[in-house]
């Protein structure tokens, strides 16, 4: 179970306005601008719910997913993931999730990508049977039997993107974020993934939570969804409050953050 | 300890594949040894009394710090970790229930680790059969061979403590440059990177041997080479271990404060 209650988190931007002359004022004075990514925010994911966490640009969906896997440490606000605080018991915390960014690569550029899985099948310390099994299952599910040998930088982003997924799952993790995980995909990969996310959560009851823009991502894979603007929580409900008959969800999402301003 | 250890072995052997530019390195080590060797020679050719060490001493000093460039050189960090807070690769480094010193050291370890055997064997194999006093002296007996063994490995781990305080002195930094030059030039100076130790004047000398950057390459080069007599062997060997004790608790702390405070850049 996740909890978050009343979770705030600030950042200190130093801002000035474009030009020489300006670059020349702000050696001198410089002005910070306190951008709050979260303000207040409160929520409850049960085990085994799929959620998507959705909000325009800025929204503070990643600080979200930061926060909740111990990277980073909020201003205030009390935060427990299955009874434990991420950021106080970091090490212990990340053993339990799996996360992906998919924006980030987590696999050694160098190298082929079974090295970088056995790396993790030691940093995680998984035992070898749990190991051998969730490989095999995952190189079934995700397609990857081509990708094994061959080094990361020689993939391409769909293909690392696949194995990144495969990556963050080796170590059976009860619950799983996965930041933006369909970019840049073509149909097929999206469509494996998404049907691969499904089977997770089904056969494992692995917790998952999902932020993306990809609308089609929202309504294949979650049943509630959490709708964050300007730091805060605006609606939290499932996917058929939000569309009330609009059969496009694109517009519909857009007229709702039209509708909120944000 | 073992994810560290699977860890150093990964990055070992992705040391071992860069083949071209171990080449290079092991020209450019032989180029400079001669350079350096030969610069010296002038020098002591004017009057050789006026050293304090000699001629052969100082071309194996000379010709052991090509070798093991790779151990002691402050400039070689890893610019993947400077990247990675750069850019904020390093939130997948948190997530990964693993101690962010401890994996960063072991990385540091088996980079240089794997540039240094790469390059080491040929420059050493040369530098034996280089001439009497141009090449490289056997040490005394097996004591100094034993103990240049272990201060090297000593001087090795207080170069790489001393990156790891660089390291995370990043995080608090925009940039690493600044960091980089100051530090790297300054450790260059003072660990007698540029000319042993024992050249400079003896006030100096006695302040600049009691300070961690000394602990470095210093002692093993100079142990070798036999120009430390026994009661300067115990003490460099003392301030050695000192400076790795407190090198590692201030870069540990170090990590926990950067850890609280990381903000992950780039969205």
């Amino acid at each position: 179970m996740i909890t978050m209650e009343h979770v705030c988190k600030s950042y200190r931007i130093a801002k000035r306005n474009a030009g020489f002359l300006e670059a020349c004022k702000a050696l001198f004075h410089r002005q910070y601008e306190t951008i709050h990514a979260l303000n207040d925010v409160s929520f409850t994911i049960r085990d085994g719910e799929m959620v998507g966490y959705i909000g325009p640009n800025g929204a503070g969906k990643s600080s979200t997913i930061k926060i909740l896997s111990g990277i980073l440490t909020p201003d205030s606000g009390t935060v427990l993931v299955d009874g434990r605080i991420p950021y106080k018991n970091r090490r212990k915390h990340v053993q339990e999730i799996g996360v992906v960014f998919g924006q980030r690569s987590q696999l050694w550029w160098d190298v082929p990508v079974m090295d970088s899985f056995e790396l993790l099948k030691d940093i995680y310390s998984i035992p070898k049977p749990l190991y051998r099994q969730n490989l095999e299952e995952l190189t079934e599910l995700l397609n990857l039997k081509e990708l094994l040998r061959s080094p990361a930088r020689q993939l391409s982003l769909g293909q690392r993107m696949r194995c990144e997924i495969a990556a963050s799952l080796l170590h059976s993790p009860r619950i799983l974020f996965l930041d933006e995980p369909t970019i840049g995909l073509d149909a097929v990969s999206k469509l494996a993934v998404r049907e691969f996310i499904l089977k997770r959560n089904k056969v494992h009851g692995t917790t998952v939570i999902l932020t993306t823009h990809d609308m089609q991502d929202i309504e294949a894979l979650s049943n509630r969804i959490i709708l964050i603007g300007k730091g805060r929580i605006l609606m939290d409900g499932t996917l058929e409050d939000i569309k009330r008959g609009n059969d496009n969800i694109d517009e519909t999402i857009a007229e709702l953050y039209r509708a909120y301003d944000i | 300890m073992k994810k560290y250890l699977s860890f150093f072995r990964l990055r070992f052997t992705m040391g071992l594949q860069y083949r071209a530019a171990a080449l290079a390195g092991i020209v450019t080590q032989f180029t400079w040894g001669f350079m350096e060797v030969m610069m010296f020679r002038a020098f002591y050719r004017s009057d050789a009394s006026a050293f304090p060490m000699s001629f052969s001493a100082t071309a194996s000093y000379v010709w052991l710090q090509q070798a093991f460039l790779a151990f002691f050189m402050v400039w070689m960090m890893e610019n993947e970790i400077f990247d990675s807070i750069i850019n904020g690769n390093i939130a997948y480094e948190l997530c990964r229930p693993i101690n962010l010193y401890n994996m960063w050291f072991s990385r540091s370890m088996a980079t240089r680790l794997s540039r240094a055997v790469l390059r080491c064997f040929p420059v050493l194999g040369v530098a034996f059969f280089v001439p009497s006093p141009y090449g490289l002296e056997p040490p005394a007996d097996f004591f100094h061979f034993a103990l240049f063994l272990v201060t090297l490995v000593l001087g090795f781990a207080v170069t790489v403590s001393f990156c790891m305080l660089i390291y995370f002195f990043t995080f608090f930094t925009v940039s690493p440059q600044g960091l980089r030059i100051l530090f790297t030039s300054l450790v260059e100076f003072f660990a007698g990177a540029v000319i042993p130790l024992p050249f400079f004047p003896e006030n100096i000398q006695r302040i600049m041997e009691a300070l961690p950057f000394a602990a470095m390459q210093n002692v093993s080069l100079r142990i070798f080479s036999g120009s430390m007599n026994e009661v300067q062997m115990q003490k460099a060997v003392a301030l050695q271990v000192f400076w790795l004790l407190v090198l590692t608790a201030a870069g540990k702390l170090l990590c926990r404060f950067a850890e609280k405070k990381v903000t992950i850049q780039g969205g």
